[in-house]
């Protein structure tokens, strides 16, 4: 028995680890069973306390590549760094990037991730053309939008239970430069954010709003809106924009777990107070490398440590456009009352195209994704009243990012789930599952 | 582009190691027990950039038809400069004790059949009066312990086979180059396993394509090793012999 964490560091659990030599190797027969990929989610969906993780990493082959549609072929295990380092260079990109390329492929579609073009093209899933679905009784399933469908709709989103994804045909997206081109400008309020929005997301491909969720009084819902394009080949663009070009690709490791976090509510406002007021909040075209728009937490190699050995809970929900304004107002009055700001918190605007998955997150709406480093029960308090916002609003909490959720807000968020439930593999499990379908 | 010959294909550290020589656009012909594993390699390799891609299948106990795979790749690459020998399995100590038959087998497959490799390779080579021959021994094999001194011995009959060899081939202009590689983790328990020894088969893998690009003797990967195990071997026998725990 192994420790075996997830991102947030909490809750941490023992596991039998197998690892998976080869896309050809049978199941062990070691119920419960959970693919385990890179082990970027935060809560306990990729932790099954007690049970198997099949560590997935090592399926990390690419298969088939045709430069004329850029359709993929690799094992589930490739993460989408990886991708990008060998594919970007004959000009694709994943079509779908969350906020860190250290996933892996597999994971992306059992969490159907989303990024920060979801308004125009959807979440991960909807660049999925197929997958090899193996189950534990030995049935292998291919499974697409034409063939075993149902699967395909159940695995999309399905948290990894429904069978080990062993490799995927993914459609990538052309580019002609690694670089986005865009701007960056400071809101002041709310009402702001969503006027931004809704004037960019039609000409941009990419927008998300960083959020200052540690001041309060007047400063309250302020933040910084950036929006970009995939730019042109490099010759086009040259003298045309503030080229925000890394200096060298450097990235720092956090050594080691320090034994009390650096975030308090004074750093957390500090932090937050310098990122809104920094010079490159306010710029008109900028040219970010794709690493700094899509990826800028990936430079720093392990920064999860910086919570310290208690780890961090994340909340992000997804609330309906009508309810959205006040419920979003709610949150940051309940947040600065609670005096826990959040280090790090997002804002983007969902599109309107249905996710594919039974269970997936991404819905027409907003979504806010926030940080807290784990101070017990109040923390989990906090959570909770978020919750009660959540609820009333008719949103739902992104399993991938929980750790906490109730059973009832979880059947609220997720109705679909009993449909799904005839889809999972009698040996697969998982800690997130048995805590959220627990009676 | 360099024309290279690894045996052993699916082990970990081979694998790594041809997806850096691929990345250089070598030309890879690749041998392995398992057609599947070894096919699935080979498919990946030339997404990431190698470009001629010959596979075998072999048995590392059939040392009769060692000579025709080496005729194969040499027929397929159109020459060879260098051979990585990779393959082994991690002998299980306790049967081997109790089986002859099992610690023969063993004996074939970690040490003899490396040596007929490496003897027909350098055959080869020296008729072309260049080439280099790595093969991945192990610190295993500096010093016995009761835990698994069956490999470690079939590891140090590599090590001192290949160091008398070195010595013969210099000469010729052909490099000998042994591996000795530290604790590797594979990419699955690198996500759980965070000790300092530790070291990523990607990091061994630029090692190794430093040291058969320089023709270095023996190669310690990491580096460390090497104060490690020269600490390791001055300790006395006399020492040694309760030491183990």
């Amino acid at each position: 028995m192994t420790a075996g964490i997830s991102w947030g560091c909490w809750p941490r659990y023992q596991h039998r680890i197998v690892p998976l030599k080869n896309r050809f190797e049978p199941l062990p027969d070691l119920p419960p069973l959970l693919p385990f990929g890179n082990g970027r989610s935060y809560g306990d969906v990729c932790l099954n306390a007690g049970g198997t993780l099949l560590a997935t990493r090592s399926l990390d082959r690419l298969i088939a590549f045709d430069p004329a549609t850029g359709i993929l072929e690799c094992e589930a295990g490739v993460l989408l760094s990886e991708i990008i380092e060998l594919l970007l260079p004959r000009g694709w990109f994943p079509a779908v990037s969350p906020g860190t390329a250290f996933v892996t492929v597999g994971g992306a579609i059992a969490n159907d991730v989303h990024g920060k073009n979801h308004h125009r093209v959807g979440s991960f899933g909807h660049h999925v053309l197929g997958f090899e679905l193996l189950r534990s009784n030995g049935e292998v399933l291919q499974c697409s939008a034409d063939g075993h469908s149902d699967w395909f709709r159940a695995t999309i989103g399905g948290l990894g239970l429904t069978g080990l994804i062993r490799k995927v045909r993914l459609r990538l997206r052309p580019v002609a430069s690694p670089w986005i081109a865009g701007d960056s400008q400071r809101f002041a309020s709310l009402d702001e954010f969503f006027e931004l929005t809704a004037a960019s997301d039609g000409e941009y491909e990419y927008t998300v709003a960083w959020l200052d969720c540690a001041s309060r009084g007047s400063n309250r819902g302020r933040g910084v809106f950036m929006r970009g394009n995939h730019a042109p080949a490099p010759a086009a663009i040259a003298g045309t924009a503030t080229v925000r070009q890394p200096r060298s690709r450097w990235t720092l490791r956090v050594p080691l777990t320090p034994p009390i976090s650096p975030f308090c509510r004074a750093s957390v406002q500090l932090l937050n107070s310098l990122y809104y007021h920094r010079r490159a909040a306010q710029r008109s075209h900028v040219l970010w490398h794709y690493q700094d728009f899509h990826f800028p937490l990936d430079r720093i190699l392990e920064w999860n440590r910086l919570y310290g050995p208690r780890g961090f809970f994340q909340y992000q929900c997804a609330l309906p456009d009508a309810e959205a304004r006040a419920a979003l107002a709610d949150m940051l009055e309940l947040i600065a009352c609670a005096q826990q700001g959040s280090c790090l918190s997002v804002l983007k605007k969902f599109g309107t195209m249905p996710s594919l998955g039974l269970m997936s997150f991404a819905r027409p709406g907003v979504t806010l994704a926030l940080d807290f480093p784990n101070r017990g029960a109040r923390t989990l308090q906090l959570l909770e009243s978020l919750d009660a916002i959540t609820r009333e609003a008719g949103g739902a909490v992104y399993p991938a990012k929980d750790a906490r959720m109730s059973a009832s807000s979880f059947r609220r968020y997720f109705p679909a789930w009993e449909e799904f439930q005839r889809y999972i593999d009698p040996k697969f499990s998982s800690s997130f599952w048995r805590r959220v379908t627990a009676a | 582009v360099k024309r290279i010959l690894i045996v052993g294909a699916t082990s970990a550290i081979a694998e790594a190691t041809a997806r850096e020589f691929a990345a250089r656009g070598d030309a890879l012909f690749l041998v392995a027990r398992n057609a599947a594993a070894l096919q699935a390699i080979a498919d990946d390799l030339r997404l990431r950039g190698a470009s001629v891609l010959g596979t075998a299948v072999f048995e590392a106990r059939e040392l009769e038809a060692f000579p025709a795979l080496i005729d194969a790749a040499v027929l397929c690459l159109g020459g060879l400069d260098q051979a990585l020998i990779a393959h082994g399995t991690l002998s299980d100590q306790g049967a081997c004790e109790a089986s002859v038959e099992l610690l023969r087998e063993e004996f074939m497959t970690n040490a003899l059949s490396v040596m007929a490799l490496s003897l027909l390779l350098a055959r080869h080579f020296t008729a072309q009066d260049h080439g280099v021959i790595a093969a991945i021994s192990s610190v295993a094999g500096e010093r016995g312990r009761q835990s698994n001194y069956l490999y470690g011995a079939s590891k140090a009959a590599v090590s001192t086979f290949l160091s008398g060899l070195r010595q013969q081939l210099y000469p010729k202009g052909v490099w000998v180059v042994t591996i000795k590689p530290g604790f590797v983790a594979t990419p699955m328990t690198a996500a759980f396993k965070k000790g300092v020894l530790w070291a990523t088969p990607a990091h061994v893998a630029r090692d190794i394509v430093r040291a058969m690009d320089r023709g270095t003797p023996v190669l310690y990967t990491p580096w460390f090793w090497r104060p490690i195990m020269a600490l390791v071997r001055s300790v006395p026998e006399r020492i040694f012999r309760r030491m183990g725990g």
